[in-house]
């Protein structure tokens, strides 16, 4: 939010850069983040939380991993297909990466024509994320189907230490709820984008507040975190 | 009037003021130009691909891992900064969320410690010598 609130002194707080300016912020007897809105500020403190949240879910695995004397099976070779002929290693991993990024590409020009009142292309790029998105967790549902019937279970697989299953079930069971939460998030505001609520400042059904372009940034926030924590996923349990 | 309902005031103001404002205020302040997001998306793509190649080629031991989690930090990095804006919100906020999951790094260290003795325990005491 633009404003600031002035102290007894009769002076704008925290307009200082660097870390004058965070000693002035954190200090102030008022809001901490300035130019920063709530609406903005409770969807990155949630985001925090999350963090911690998968945080814990890798550490385990990796703890898991770590300790265990059995050969953790080879994530290449497992999440490996047969495309025609060719038996290409990790593709189904490298084209559910190469998606999500690319939502995240779409979503970022979405939250920028927002800020314009756009409201025809950031609908659209929207909605393009959200197809995206379910794309997302509809390839990830194949891999799950495929897993399952080659005997993988939260508490054994084939090819050896019992914790990958557990492992996997959980770590990119959580990130797929994640993403198509996000999906019907996506759509609740593209639908809200293109019918024009943001303009002519209308109320929301559950909350009676007005809503405003910026809730296309902060539900961007959630969609570019889901992204984010792909990339961890990918890198420590996929790539390991 | 005390402190409290001054502040509340002055927070009723800005929501109201912010009505007129938001637009405008972050029209200027978060709009990039979309040829930046076009670059970082581009780079989210070469450095995934990077990633692969690692695999693909088999690399192993500490290159294998360096170049893995530097490309990873480095994606992160592109994302954090850029699509969701961080390089250009207030210092105050990056700080308060940037600095916890550093915290998390010395958990990560704790529990790299912690297994690599329990996996020894378990090598000494329940592997069978073949």
């Amino acid at each position: 939010m633009a404003e600031t609130v002035l102290t007894s002194t009769g002076q704008g707080a925290g307009r200082l850069p660097g870390w004058q300016g965070i000693a002035a912020d954190w200090a102030s007897d008022q809001r901490a983040f300035k130019n920063v809105s709530w609406g903005k500020a409770m969807m990155w403190i949630f985001l925090l939380s999350d963090t911690f949240i998968f945080s814990c879910f890798l550490l385990s695995y990796m703890t898991a991993r770590m300790s265990t004397t059995v050969p953790w099976p080879n994530t290449s070779e497992v999440f490996a297909l047969n495309i025609g002929d060719t038996h290409i290693p990790m593709i189904l991993i490298a084209i559910m990466t190469f998606i999500l990024i690319s939502s995240s590409g779409t979503m970022a020009m979405a939250v920028n024509f927002g800020y314009r009142r756009d409201r025809i292309r950031t609908a659209a790029l929207m909605l393009v994320t959200a197809a995206f998105g379910a794309t997302f967790v509809g390839m990830q549902a194949f891999e799950w189907t495929k897993l399952i019937t080659e005997g993988v279970r939260p508490w054994g697989n084939p090819w050896g230490a019992e914790q990958f299953g557990a492992s996997f079930f959980m770590i990119t069971g959580f990130h797929g709820t994640h993403v198509t939460i996000g999906v019907i998030f996506l759509i609740a505001v593209a639908r809200k984008v293109l019918r024009g609520d943001f303009d002519v400042e209308r109320r929301g059904f559950f909350t009676s507040r007005k809503g405003y372009y910026e809730i296309v940034e902060i539900m961007g926030l959630y969609w570019h975190f889901v992204d984010l924590v792909w990339v961890f996923i990918f890198a420590l349990f996929y790539l390991w | 009037m005390t402190n409290a309902t001054v502040q509340i005031e002055g927070q009723l103001h800005a929501h109201a003021h912010d009505a007129v404002a938001t637009g405008v205020a972050h029209a200027k302040g978060q709009q990039h130009p979309i040829k930046l997001y076009l670059v970082v998306w581009g780079w989210l793509f070469v450095l995934s691909t990077c990633s692969f190649l690692v695999d693909y080629f088999g690399l192993h031991g500490y290159l294998r891992w360096s170049l893995i989690l530097l490309f990873m930090v480095v994606k992160a990095g592109l994302i954090v900064a850029v699509f969701m804006h961080m390089a250009w919100e207030r210092l105050a906020l990056t700080y308060a969320i940037l600095a916890p999951p550093i915290a998390v790094l010395v958990f990560v260290s704790i529990m790299v410690l912690e297994s690599e003795y329990t996996h020894l325990l378990r090598v000494l005491f329940f592997t069978t010598p073949s």
